[in-house]
């Protein structure tokens, strides 16, 4: 390959087909990534073409945000609840799936139907968050009109006279809003993990079945350590996806660019939009972006570091 | 159900948990049958749990406002589909039209200019290779709102604000880092002999490209194209900053993610929620089939893009 480069005229062809792409990357990402850094030291409204360099204010005053902190403790939640139970449920239910129809016989093997299983738990990960929006507002609905009211009036769990107010109650918002992303990635993990299980050779399952061991050993021996990778995989991308939440709040809960009841719901990604776009607060909104951007590197570090275990080679 | 065999050379641990177990009169119940019982259980309730809400609100699409208000439970009276031509005026019908004009253009042209670049990198030596390269990879491990409030700025001055092209570009330039990351995992496994045999012929390096490598490497690009068409056609906050009308002469081209929510606003006041959810139901519809055409690369092509 390398005497291929090496001849002359090789130069121009390289870079004719490296310009176009990079230039574009170099516009629209690099350099606002970039940027954000330098605004972040400002107090720059977004609206004049002045500004002053202010130092480190925007970040103090982050400090001070009552609503920013509060956004940064809903995220701090949501980072420990959504890849956990998302992982879990994916977890059980790609054992079940892979594993849930074995038989005397056969050893291990997948229960009927868990190609259409797949199917079926997959299909909200093509749907976008908008209509996720839509459906769980409706869903979520404060009166008979929601389906879970409805449902819960029907098994006389709920009266149907002062149904659940999921949504605009202080203590529920958020765990509602956990539920949606959830039921969105469980699914998109299931398929993951099975693909993990699938090419854990058979014969170390058999085996195991020889050694006498139970469903719950040949998980917990055999099947997790084998899965380490992809777990801890999922668990950096849940973390990020959890850091984000962005289009659900913004959309379900009452607000602003959401975060309500009284702020209840707020991340940090609400209250960035909100400072940028309505208060008008660019130079704060940078500091925000790049508190973002830190802790998400933090959470990757840490996941990675604390999930930590001897690769296993098969 | 599965029907279970009984091997004869049964290993005796399953023999002895087998027994243990309430055991159907003469029929060889064993393990496997009690679990199979137990995970369809599980799997079967979640199944419902994903298809329950999405029926139900295609239902709701055919109910008037006040038996949606009433209760979830109702079943439509009558089956118009006149919410639905109501939706598509409201402006579904642009929405949708919109979003398909900006991915005509964005997502050939990422997989084009992310090939071309992937292709370079993966195959051709030159100084600061592996530092472009990272540069392109980087992209993805950082939040989209670190940019936000730059980027606005940035299309702003360019005047691209609330146009097509702007949001092609921006679109184009964010699926570059994991476009670029895949292709060229997958340019490098494509064999040098190749190459080499069409250097010989005394084909240039720019047909070789096209007539030979990027043919050959149509299965990866069918992935990225997936996952690229997915996340264009899902994007809500790139379009929710970029593209608002900038004054009231301007024209709304508001991407369907986020005609969607605006239509949420809109009928929240006019109390015409079946016109909302017949526009989710036509959202969706697009997805469902593309979905089960392409289930098995969608699936592929995502597990792939995790994992890697």
């Amino acid at each position: 390959m390398s005497h291929v480069a090496r001849s002359k005229g090789r130069a121009g062809f390289i870079a004719g087909f490296l310009i176009l792409p990079l230039a574009l990357y170099l516009t629209f990402v690099i350099w606002p990534y970039v940027q954000t850094f330098g605004y972040s030291f400002t107090n720059w409204s977004g609206q004049s073409p002045t500004f002053g360099f202010v130092g480190l204010e925007n970040y103090a005053a982050l400090m001070e945000d009552e609503v920013f902190r509060s956004a940064l403790w809903h995220n701090l939640l949501l980072l420990v609840f959504v890849p956990v139970i998302t992982i879990l449920l994916a977890l059980f239910f790609a054992f079940m799936v892979n594993a849930g129809g074995r038989s005397g016989a056969g050893g291990v093997r997948g229960v009927r139907g868990s190609a259409f299983y797949k199917i079926v738990y997959f299909f909200p990960q093509v749907l976008s968050l908008a209509i996720l929006a839509v459906l769980f507002g409706a869903v979520y609905r404060s009166d008979t009109g929601g389906l879970l009211n409805a449902f819960l009036a029907k098994l006389g769990l709920v009266d149907p006279a002062h149904p659940v107010e999921w949504l605009n109650q202080p203590d529920l918002v958020l765990w509602c809003l956990l539920l949606v992303v959830v039921w969105h990635g469980v699914g998109f993990y299931l398929v993951l993990f099975s693909a993990a299980m699938q090419s854990v050779p058979k014969d170390i399952y058999e085996a195991a079945l020889l050694d006498g061991a139970g469903r719950g050993q040949t998980f917990l021996r055999v099947t997790l350590p084998l899965l380490w990778d992809s777990v801890q995989t999922s668990a950096v991308y849940l973390g990020i996806a959890a850091m984000d939440m962005f289009v659900l709040v913004s959309t379900m809960t009452s607000g602003q660019f959401g975060g309500g009841p009284d702020h209840h719901s707020e991340v940090m990604a609400t209250v960035l939009m909100r400072n940028f776009l309505y208060f008008g607060k660019s130079g704060y909104a940078c500091a925000m972006g790049v508190v973002m951007l830190l802790l998400t590197m933090i959470l990757s570090v840490v996941t990675l570091r604390a999930t930590r275990r001897e690769r296993i080679e098969f | 159900m599965t029907t279970v065999i009984k091997a004869p050379g049964e290993p005796a641990a399953e023999r002895s948990r087998g027994s243990g177990r309430p055991g159907g009169g003469g029929r060889a119940r064993s393990d496997g049958m009690v679990l199979n019982v137990f995970s369809h259980g599980f799997l079967a309730v979640w199944a419902i749990l994903i298809v329950l809400p999405l029926v139900w609100l295609a239902l709701g699409s055919f109910k008037t406002d006040s038996e949606i208000g009433a209760s979830a439970l109702s079943r439509p009276t009558n089956w118009h589909f006149d919410a639905f031509a109501r939706a598509w005026d409201k402006g579904i019908g642009g929405y949708f039209g919109h979003t398909l004009i900006v991915l005509a253009f964005s997502v050939p042209l990422t997989m084009l200019l992310g090939s071309m670049a992937a292709y370079v990198l993966a195959r051709y030596p030159f100084p600061g290779n592996r530092i472009i390269y990272y540069f392109f990879v980087s992209g993805a491990m950082f939040p989209v709102f670190l940019a936000l409030v730059p980027l606005f700025f940035m299309v702003k001055r360019l005047d691209l604000l609330n146009t097509y092209q702007g949001l092609i570009l921006v679109y184009i330039a964010y699926s570059m880092p994991f476009t670029v990351f895949f292709m060229h995992s997958f340019f490098r496994t494509l064999p040098t002999a190749v190459h080499e045999a069409a250097v010989i012929d005394g084909a240039s390096d720019t047909r070789i490209f096209f007539q030979v490598m990027l043919p050959m490497a149509r299965p990866g690009l069918i992935s990225v194209g997936i996952f690229n068409v997915l996340g264009q056609w899902n994007q809500y906050i790139l379009p929710s900053v970029l593209m608002q009308p900038q004054s009231g002469s301007d024209p709304e081209r508001y991407m369907l993610t986020q005609g969607l929510i605006q239509l949420q606003y809109q009928m929240g006041y006019q109390t015409d929620l079946p016109v909302l959810f017949a526009g989710v139901t036509i959202a969706m519809i697009p997805m469902l089939v593309v979905y089960l055409s392409f289930q098995r690369q969608i699936q592929a092509g995502l597990t792939s893009a995790t994992l890697k």
